[in-house]
């Protein structure tokens, strides 16, 4: 048997073995700790998808609220049933053709990465020329526009009332499956010449130049392509939760999400994996943070927003000591598990 | 085979070229040189197509009876198919990418797999120490190394032209004689070599033609050996 088959027949097992747990799950867990579940699967959609743009790409980009806005919003235009909507929209009807329309969810979820998309081409061609810093100053307007456009856009949007009730299609199953599709096509990239091009271009840019790379037109293509499975996460996300609103998609959301790909290692989806377990289960749990407790007698008054400072905390200390994050730049790979095969992939 | 012509490069409010015109025959060996700031590495960045602010001319001329064209002011990607290559001063390794992986990205604007394998094969016969570091990651390597690198990876377009800024820079004496050496083999492999060097005498020994520039602008150009023995030259660079 070959490395090539091995790996193949081992990656079909672990999917095998993945769903199974996803059953036991489903049917054993009560709907708290199932939710949580849920958000570990987009979180890291999310994670990897932010890590495509910034670790691989090394694009520093604070958008990502922004897709998600537009995938989470596009997705439940057309999930909605034409009736629902018109009952819901109360600032203004709703537009054409939104006001007719509806589809599989399925269709929803692929449109709104699409439209993701679409935007972060819009504002890839003037933006990415910019570099470094200036880029994530650029892109933090553009999610801040997305939200202000959501407000003030109600005949599509609803405006600052939001969109409810929208169906919970976004099972363990749809999400696990989505996580395990974005997967396979980032890893397929990454390994492929276009994944070894966009590397290039992080490293350095002129040296992909004098190569013979069009270096903007690979930007732009993995700025979109990272914004696109930004988009299916907000849509997931939106469905998760069965109502949006614009508040959602503050930059609190990218700071989460930029959280997760720093702790995990920049430039490793397997750090960005581990990093949304990690912070997700940790977000929840140090809820307790925010809340009363007693410590030898004396009650101590819970502050809100108490988690978040530890959050901070935790990140300056990974920047400070532990830069690489949690991967460095290394993956996990069946080769490296059986200690062979060095740089074969 | 390349014309400048009256090539001038602005950095800002800097004018770092001046007005220069370098002729370079095919299959020879030129080189510029001159001391720092003298406006040699942006004369052939400008003809690699990565200098925004630059005017004058650059006529080329493809291989087997090809027209000639004014090619400045193209991107850089224009330049790799037409042959032209640029191994940038500083290596410019990709730390992250194992050896061979840097090799094949210069073969980026290639598809014919045949010609890229027997060119992969070209470079480690070159580069023999290469060959047994294929899967050590570009960042691991030594400074010679990485050297060698850096050139093997600017070969692997096939150019007609390659274009060396600074080849020799920080690396032992031993290193720089040998990498001098693959200059003289890859010049005899029928490449067209300009070569930017601030080691005069090393370029000098190796290069049919010479051109000394001084502050954005050419002060002198004669064939190589006469350049050595030129008293005004022997003084200026190459220490009496």
């Amino acid at each position: 048997m070959t490395t090539k088959t091995r790996n193949f027949v081992l990656t079909l097992a672990a999917l095998g073995l993945a769903y199974v747990g996803i059953f036991l799950i489903d049917t054993h867990l009560d709907a708290y700790k199932i939710r949580i579940i849920n958000l570990i699967a987009i979180n890291a959609i999310l994670a990897v998808s932010l890590n495509f743009i910034y670790g691989f790409g090394g694009m520093f980009s604070l958008g990502h609220s922004g897709f998600m806005a537009i995938g989470a919003y596009t997705s439940a235009l057309l999930v909605l049933s034409p009736a629902q909507k018109e009952m819901m929209w109360m600032l203004q009807d709703v537009a054409w053709p939104f006001s007719v329309l509806q589809t599989p969810f399925w269709v929803s979820l692929l449109a709104g990465g699409l439209a993701a998309a679409a935007f972060s081409l819009v504002i890839a061609l003037p933006v990415l020329r910019l570099g470094g810093d200036y880029l994530g100053i650029a892109t933090l307007g553009f999610a801040e526009i997305i939200r202000v456009l959501i407000v003030n856009w109600a005949s599509i949007t609803n405006g600052s009332l939001g969109i409810k009730g929208i169906p919970p299609h976004a099972t363990l199953y749809v999400n696990y499956t989505c996580l395990f599709v974005t997967l396979y096509c980032i890893v397929r990239l990454l390994r492929s010449n276009f994944g070894n091009v966009i590397k290039a271009i992080r490293d350095d840019e002129i040296a992909a130049k004098v190569m013979g790379i069009d270096t903007f037109r690979y930007r732009v293509l993995a700025f979109c392509l990272g914004a696109f499975f930004a988009g299916i996460g907000g849509a997931l996300q939106g469905n998760l939760i069965t109502t949006i609103d614009p508040n959602m998609f503050t930059f609190l959301l990218t700071y989460n999400v930029l959280m997760i790909v720093v702790a995990g290692g920049l430039g490793s989806i397997t750090g960005s994996i581990i990093g949304s377990v990690i912070i997700t289960v940790m977000l929840e749990w140090l809820r307790i943070a925010d809340s009363d407790f007693t410590l030898g007698g004396w009650t101590i008054p819970g502050v809100p927003g108490m988690r978040m400072v530890i959050f901070a905390v935790a990140l300056l200390a990974i920047i400070l000591y532990r830069r690489e994050g949690i991967m460095g730049m290394h993956e996990f790979s069946w080769n490296w598990l059986f200690g062979r095969g060095r740089g074969d992939k | 085979m390349l014309k400048i012509e009256d090539l001038h490069v602005h950095y800002g409010g800097i004018h770092a070229v001046q007005g220069v015109n370098i002729t370079i025959p095919r299959g020879k060996i030129v080189t510029l040189i001159g001391a720092n700031g003298a406006g040699k590495s942006s004369t052939i960045r400008a003809v690699a197509g990565l200098c925004a602010g630059s005017r004058g001319r650059v006529v080329y001329t493809r291989r087997d009876g090809g027209r000639e064209e004014q090619i400045l002011g193209m991107p850089p990607e224009n330049m790799v198919r037409r042959g032209i290559s640029l191994c940038p001063e500083g290596r410019r390794i990709l730390p992250h990418l194992t050896v061979e992986e840097n090799l094949l990205l210069g073969a980026y604007a290639r598809t014919d797999k045949d010609g890229i394998a027997e060119d992969i094969r070209r470079v480690y016969e070159l580069f023999p120490r290469l060959e047994e570091r294929l899967w050590q990651k570009g960042g691991t390597l030594s400074g010679g190394e990485q050297q060698m690198l850096a050139v093997g990876r600017s070969l692997m377009s096939s150019p007609d032209l390659v274009m060396l800024d600074e080849p020799s820079l920080g690396l032992a004496p031993l290193l720089v004689k040998e990498i001098f050496k693959i200059i003289v083999r890859i010049n005899s492999l029928g490449k067209t070599v300009l070569l930017v060097e601030q080691n005069a005498l090393a370029a000098l020994s190796v290069a049919h033609y010479g051109y000394v520039l001084e502050v954005g602008r050419v002060v002198m150009e004669m064939p190589a050996q006469e350049l050595l023995h030129n008293p005004k030259v022997r003084e200026a660079y190459l220490g009496g």
